[in-house]
């Protein structure tokens, strides 16, 4: 595998850039479900944590690996889950009944 | 199918799930699209788990579906705690993150020692401190909210010293490292330091400053994980650190705004220490208090109510009582409205949830950019279990310790009524002559039983 450290850079600023454009627009009404869905979305590490798990290089590499997708499996699903939940509260005025 | 072929469907699921990532945040911007943005992101999360597991590299099986399936197990209950749970549930999810970075980290240096470019090592090192201190860091926050460990701020003399001290000697370990990334025995060091330094960054911290400190948290989270993309050269990675790392930043300069500070300020202030008896030397001043009928009797006379929440209201569990209020109310003709500050709950936007989740439907919720310039034309005020945050001391008086903080005007409307367990002043112990105002009524009690005293007397009068 190359290390194209330039790329990433880039990579890493622009997707800097648009986190700031797109979270900029998140409502303050839904600050607390925008942090439970980043911190799911940021449990992509796990992706990292499998192949070293996989790989099985080392006994060592194995075992953190493993515990490494217990941790971050748990935010995915606990995270999404939890998101779900807040967002399904958030209902608008019913229409005035007659 | 050949190796080049599944690296390209490795590749597509990434690039779709990374489109994805950035739509779910998208759409959540909205609660209309909000839930859409939600199942975006599952999907997203599907595709990219999947793909990794054609990974060529992979050659057992085992360990990583017992694995994914005890974190999902584990998962499930921290999806369904109480909303009120909701700010030390996401410290511990930070932690979860950062635990999991931090494994990775330390199998990758393992493995790849003595052989690790210098840049490389650098990033390793940076995602392995960063994610250390948010581990236990986190931790202690979570614990802090959970009120298992106590949440007053806990200083003692060089307590910075200490800290930046301890930051210092694993920066320096670091560049050690990045230059002679064969010293495999310094490693632990660089794990182990930073994990002390995430517990003494939080101890001087008090709990009404934990909406700042989660948000940089998460912020360091993102930040790590964005650092491990790097390593393992994964775009994916990168670019959703790079959102994570800048939601928190984001969310954290909010929440300091809202407080009128600095990072450096929440960092290494220890608020509630700073500032001694501003109000000291001030005389005996009256207040006049109500009853809930005479409570009730001026809400029914008004046209329009704004109900100030705050933390108060969240710990007396009087959110249901503040809907049935807020039913009564509207019921009769009132218009009512929230007006709720950056600050008030535990994490940003919680008081927005614990309201949403009484029923109360958002858009009668009003951020304090758009209440306040209508706070003038409001005929009563209700402030319920908030202090710091309606104190007009913010505006007025230069000697007070939260002058410039941005507060909610409610002083300016017509009546103004505090629901209040006593004269205690609130969490940075700072008189509010809110209270000692002539339009001011004070209305002595618990939060909960008070709001369900005033609403059986609008219900019981039978107008």
């Amino acid at each position: 595998m190359t290390f194209d450290l330039i790329n990433d850079l880039y990579v890493f600023m622009l997707a800097g850039f648009i986190g700031f454009e797109v979270i900029r627009r998140v409502s303050p009404l839904l600050h607390t479900p925008l942090m439970s869905l980043t911190n799911a979305l940021d449990a992509i590490a796990v992706v990292g944590a499998i192949v070293i798990a996989g790989e099985a290089k080392t006994t060592f590499s194995t075992v953190l690996g493993t515990i490494a997708i217990v941790a971050a499996m748990s935010n995915v699903v606990g995270g999404f889950l939890i998101t779900d939940r807040m967002l399904r509260m958030f209902k608008a005025t019913k229409t005035k009944k007659s | 199918m050949s190796p080049i072929a599944t690296q390209y469907i490795i590749e597509v699921c990434y690039l779709v799930a990374t489109a994805l990532f950035i739509l779910s945040l998208k759409w959540l911007s909205a609660p209309s699209t909000a839930r859409r943005g939600v199942l975006a992101g599952e999907v997203g999360m599907v595709l990219a788990i999947g793909g990794t597991l054609l990974h060529h590299g992979i050659i057992e099986y085992q360990w990583i579906l017992l694995a994914l399936v005890l974190g999902s197990i584990i998962g499930i209950p921290l999806g369904l705690v109480q909303m009120t749970a909701v700010p030390q549930r996401t410290a511990l999810s930070h932690a979860c993150g950062a635990l999991c970075v931090t494994l990775v980290g330390t199998a990758e240096f393992y493995l790849r020692s003595p052989d690790v470019p210098k840049f490389m090592m650098a990033v390793l090192c940076l995602e392995v401190i960063l994610g250390s201190l948010t581990i236990t860091g986190s931790l202690m926050a979570s614990g802090k909210l959970q009120e298992i460990l106590p949440q007053r701020p806990i200083t003692y003399r060089g307590q910075n010293l200490v800290n930046l001290s301890l930051l210092a000697i694993a920066i320096v370990l670091a560049v050690f490292l990045i230059l002679n990334p064969g010293h495999k025995a310094l490693f632990p060091l660089i794990v182990f330091i930073p994990l002390v330094f995430g517990v003494m960054m939080i101890v001087p911290i008090g709990g009404a400053d934990m909406p700042t400190v989660i948000s940089l948290l998460n912020s360091y989270a993102g930040l790590s994980a964005a650092a491990m993309g790097f390593v393992l050269d994964s775009k994916l990675l990168i670019i959703a650190g790079a959102l994570d790392g800048s939601s928190g930043f984001i969310l954290s300069v909010i929440m300091s705004k809202a407080m009128n500070r600095s990072f450096t300020n929440v960092l290494f202030g220890a608020f509630g220490q700073v500032q001694t008896s501003a109000a000291a030397g001030k005389e005996e001043r009256t207040v006049r208090s109500a009853t809930a009928e005479e409570a009730a009797g001026i809400l029914a006379a008004a046209n329009s109510v704004v109900i100030v929440p705050g933390y108060g209201m969240a710990v007396a569990q009087a959110q249901h009582k503040v809907r049935e209020l807020f039913d009564t109310l509207t019921k009769k003709g009132i218009d009512v409205k929230f007006g709720i500050h950056p600050v008030a709950g535990r994490m940003p936007g919680h008081m927005n949830v614990l309201l949403a989740e009484a029923d109360i439907p958002y858009d009668r919720l009003f951020d304090m950019d758009s209440i306040n310039p209508e706070l003038p034309q409001t005929d009563v005020a209700l402030i319920i279990g908030a202090n710091d945050v309606t104190n007009p001391a913010a505006r007025t008086d230069q000697s007070s310790p939260i002058f410039g903080m941005p507060i909610l005007d409610v002083d300016k409307a017509r009546t103004v009524m505090v629901i209040k367990r006593s004269m205690n002043p609130g969490f940075a112990g700072i008189d509010n002559p809110l209270y000692y105002f002539d339009k001011t009524l004070m209305l002595f009690g618990d939060a909960k039983s008070f709001v369900g005293d005033i609403v059986r007397e609008l219900t019981g009068g039978g107008h």
